[in-house]
């Protein structure tokens, strides 16, 4: 079986790799790319850890084949921040203590990202559905929701 | 001099303990940069995979890898003949790799590793295992009875005299208590008997277990892991793989999550045997079918729980007895839950067995105050049913029987200053608790306790010229820990918490350190921390006096300054910690503090929940409308990642309630391993889970912390359940309170459709 070649574009920068057609998009980010950010948690789309956006929607990565990623633009944790500036986000993410371990943070700030480009005012009930995709173990979600919140008031004063 | 005695204070003014600065790993974990352990990689690594057993009990004749061996790019294949008898630690080695009979469905029977993961999956399928298939076991009842099929056949009970003459499936019985139950019984009033079941909960961390280990011919290893307890790694690694301890050098990496479950080895010897094999360093990475397969879970159990009590609420008499069963091996926590059940009271008369039984499961490892929120839902359950009962309050009922400082524990020790009281009237006085219900909704109480532990203890901190502060400690921060050390460090040496940087060292760089397990990292890291502190401005403290040429004794620590004790020591400008370090090369060398101990005083915390829920009588599901969890830390260091824990124990608490559980067919195979079928709860499902910390100071701890990791998991499933009683009129005895198990309880209370 040969490998396929896929012209994508990784965090507004063009990217290249070549993937096996059964790879997915999270072992093409991990182990050719060097995007550790993004985790495998179950490696079925049952706890979105390894959320990014493919276009702006969110995808859980372990679910699309690198293949697919062939002419899109695809959204990572790594870009989240620009340069030195942390996105507000991940401001009110340290700010709030809405991480215990860590591990599930990746896949939350990019799930709660393309919550708020889609709508930038949730309800706390609004927020809590849309991360249901997203697992995490430690925080009973408590502060999670909060930092969201949080981010969207700022961003909605801003 | 450094005033000893201030311990004894600590009801001192913090400046920075108590406050809620950004955690020092916070950048790498919300940008990515964080490194998990699946997360690095070595040139020229090698993929390893396991072969695991699909039979849930079965003897293995024999082991063919040849044709494994012939697929391209595959290195090495290892079985049970690569890994020696070892006496020390035979149940870890059996059940990382099977000797002579998988025990359970999941249990590694070879591990290959190749160049890449298609090629040693490819493998995996080629090793021929020649099974004799037996029959199995699963539930705790039925591994009791005398016709269960046996795991071991050398198992003696142990514990009962005198000792039985046949193997059985239990390995061990426990018992503790004081005074004389049946005497109890007879003054009581009101006695109810209950009897519970709880099924097994995973760990279900989100990171599964990863490791990159590169182990030379000449024993020389290298392991990079995700572990609360790189130390207990090393050490168990070294003697399964023959190696000398002082040769493995094992790196924590981050850690996604342990809540127990990372406290053993299931992935490390395999991938250090396979690269010693192959001279080539060698990465395995569970996937989550395997981690809830093989790895973890808790126990599950059977209680039968008989209280008695008076008319006005007095605890006459308490007795249990608790069956756990923790899979393939000994070592279930019924010791554990056997102590704690009834901890949280004064009782004169009190009397709990424990049965430590195998099954057919997978090792069961230690998860959240492991034994407790089992024995706590059968006892808060029944303790809830007596106050309902009774007609009193169920706080009340509890704060006329709860133990205090002085009183006998139920498990043998007087305790000494506990905060269980101050729980039970914080709650009381909690607007939550005196709140309107809804209709189908229902108000629940429950207490818990752990014990809390100390352990090994290594800490060094070293300043830095630029008058900065490296803190080095080993124990894995698995929840915010950097975060408090590095409070606790600037606190007692008076400088700013941007000033001193916190790492978790590697086990070569750093003097023993128990596993972060039993909440013992605040207390004993921190302790270890503040005495490391102390030592450094000790030895300050005598720069400032070699320079000013004064005695030793005249100087004193103050603010981050050394300074003159007195008038009478001299009228000298202080000199800031920076100031003594910018010269330390001039006044004797590099100045550090240490500290190497067991630390012991950890002290216990208790918690006390409320809990509202909704049921809804069509479906039977139960919905959480409202979560209060009060809990005692003694003192809280970092008061967000005090009420992180006390939220993460009640949401874990909540799921293992509502919806977790292992669910076995007929063939012993688990049929729910992956998380949509394993549903822990998730963000919807939830309101927020409000916290109060209450501050009963820990008198074993320069500042009085109490671990606080744990006991937040004991109380919600009776809460929960107290709960569902007050809201549907239904006691639920079973774990997980699924809806259909709710409705069929809720139904067989209505009356009949034949009857109408």
């Amino acid at each position: 079986m040969s490998q396929i070649h896929v012209s994508t574009t990784i965090n507004g920068d063009p990217a290249e790799f070549l993937c096996e057609p059964d790879e997915t998009l999270l072992d093409v980010l991990r182990d050719r790319l060097g995007l550790t950010g993004s985790k495998e948690g179950c490696g079925s789309g049952d706890c979105g850890a390894c959320s990014v956006t493919v276009d702006d929607r969110l995808v859980c990565s372990c679910l699309m084949l690198g293949a697919e990623a062939d002419g899109r633009d695809i959204g990572t944790i790594e870009g989240l921040a620009e340069g030195e500036h942390l996105h507000p986000l991940q401001r009110k993410f340290l700010d709030h203590a809405a991480l215990q371990c860590g591990v599930c943070t990746p896949g939350f700030l990019v799930a709660a990202k393309a919550l708020l480009d889609h709508n930038p005012d949730p309800s706390e009930t609004e927020v809590r559905y849309w991360l249901a995709g997203n697992l995490c173990r430690c925080t009973g979600y408590d502060k999670i929701v909060r930092a969201v919140l949080d981010t969207a008031a700022e961003m909605k004063g801003a | 001099m450094l005033d000893k005695a201030k311990d004894a204070v600590i009801d001192r003014e913090f400046k920075l303990v108590g406050s809620r600065p950004v955690r020092p790993d916070g950048v790498d974990k919300v940008t990515g940069r964080a490194r998990f352990g699946a997360d690095i990689s070595a040139p020229g690594m090698l993929v390893g995979k396991v072969l695991r057993s699909p039979h849930a009990h079965a003897r293995i004749h024999s082991i063919d890898i040849h044709a494994a061996l012939q697929v391209p790019g595959v290195k090495a294949v290892v079985t049970r003949d690569d890994f020696a008898e070892n006496a020390k630690h035979k149940d870890v080695l059996c059940n990382v790799m099977a000797r002579d009979k998988a025990l359970y469905e999941g249990h590694a029977v070879a591990a290959v590793a190749a160049t890449s993961a298609a090629a040693a999956r490819k493998a995996l399928k080629l090793i021929k295992i020649d099974y004799d298939i037996l029959p199995h076991v699963t539930d705790v009842d039925e591994a009791m009875r005398d016709d269960a099929p046996l795991l071991h056949d050398d198992m003696i009970t142990s514990g009962v005299d005198p000792a039985p003459e046949k193997p059985s499936n239990v390995a061990r019985r426990f018992e503790f208590g004081h005074g004389d139950v049946d005497d109890g019984f007879a003054k009581a009033d009101v006695v109810i008997e209950r009897e519970f079941k709880t099924e097994a909960a995973h760990q279900a961390y989100i990171e599964p277990h990863a490791c990159l280990a590169s182990l030379t011919e000449d024993g020389h290893g290298e392991l990079f892991c995700c572990t609360q307890g790189h130390y207990a790694v090393r050490d168990i690694c070294a003697s399964l793989c023959g190696l000398e301890v002082s040769k493995l050098r094992v790196t924590a990496s981050e850690i996604g999550g342990g809540f127990g479950g990372k406290t053993t080895v299931f992935l490390e010897p395999l991938a250090l045997v396979l690269s010693r094999k192959t001279g080539r360093p060698v990465k395995m990475v569970m996937s989550r079918d395997e981690v809830f397969r093989a790895s973890g879970p808790t126990a599950s159990t059977s209680s039968s729980i008989k209280i008695g009590a008076t008319r006005d609420g007095r605890i006459t008499a308490g007795q249990g007895e608790f069956r756990y069963q923790g899979g393939a091996f000994t070592g279930s926590p019924v010791q554990f839950g056997a102590m704690c059940a009834f901890a949280c009271y004064a009782l004169d008369n009190v009397k709990t067995v424990g049965y430590d039984v195998v099954t057919n499961r997978p090792k069961q490892a230690a998860y959240r105050a492991p034994g407790a929120p089992m024995a706590a839902f059968a006892v808060e359950s029944v303790i809830e049913e007596l106050a309902v009962k009774l007609g009193i309050d169920p706080i009340e009922f509890r704060l006329k029987n709860a133990a205090q400082e002085g009183d006998k524990s139920s498990y043998g020790p007087t305790f000494p200053r506990i905060g269980l009281i101050e729980t039970l009237e914080a709650a009381k006085a909690h607007e939550h608790y005196s709140a309107p219900l809804g209709p189908n909704q229902g108000r629940g109480v429950a207490s818990g306790y752990w014990f809390n532990f100390g352990g090994a203890t290594s800490v060094s901190l070293n300043i830095h010229p630029d008058g900065t502060v490296a803190l080095v400690v080993g124990t894995p921060d698995i929840g915010g820990s950097r975060a408090s050390m590095t409070l606790m460090a600037a606190e007692e040496l008076g400088i700013p918490y941007d000033k001193v940087n916190c790492i978790v060292a590697d086990t070569a760089s750093l003097g023993l350190n128990e596993t972060s397990h039993g909440s013992r990292v605040t207390f004993a890291s921190g302790l270890a921390t503040i005495e490391a502190a102390r030592n450094a401005k000790t030895e300050m403290c005598a720069r400032a006096a070699m320079i000013w040429e004064i005695s030793e004794e005249a100087v004193t620590w103050e603010d981050g300054h050394a300074k003159p004790a007195g008038a009478n020591a001299g009228d000298f400008e202080p000199m800031s910690l920076a100031d003594i370090a910018k010269i330390a090369e001039k006044t004797g060398g590099p100045i550090s503090g240490h500290f190497e101990k067991n630390p012991a005083g950890a002290g216990a915390s208790f918690a006390t929940h409320i809990v509202d829920v909704e049921v809804d009588p069509e479906t039977g599901r139960v919905e959480v409308k409202r979560f209060t969890a009060v809990q005692d830390a003694g003192k809280a260091i970092h008061p967000s990642y005090v009420e992180g824990q006390f939220q993460g124990g009640a949401v874990q608490g909540v799921g293992w309630a509502l919806n977790e559980e292992y669910v076995y067919g007929p063939d012993g195979k688990m049929q729910n391993a992956g998380f949509l079928d394993y549903r822990v709860p998730v963000c919807s499902d939830l309101p927020m889970i409000d916290t109060v910390i209450v501050e009963v100071p820990n008198p074993g701890h320069p500042y009085g912390v109490r671990g606080v990791g744990e006991t937040g998991i004991v109380p919600p499933m009776a809460a929960v359940a107290n709960a569902l009683s007050a809201a549907a009129g239904v006691r639920m005895t079973e774990l997980p309170m699924s809806p259909p198990k709710v409705l069929r309880a809720i139904d067989d209370t209505r009356p009949s459709i034949a009857a109408e």
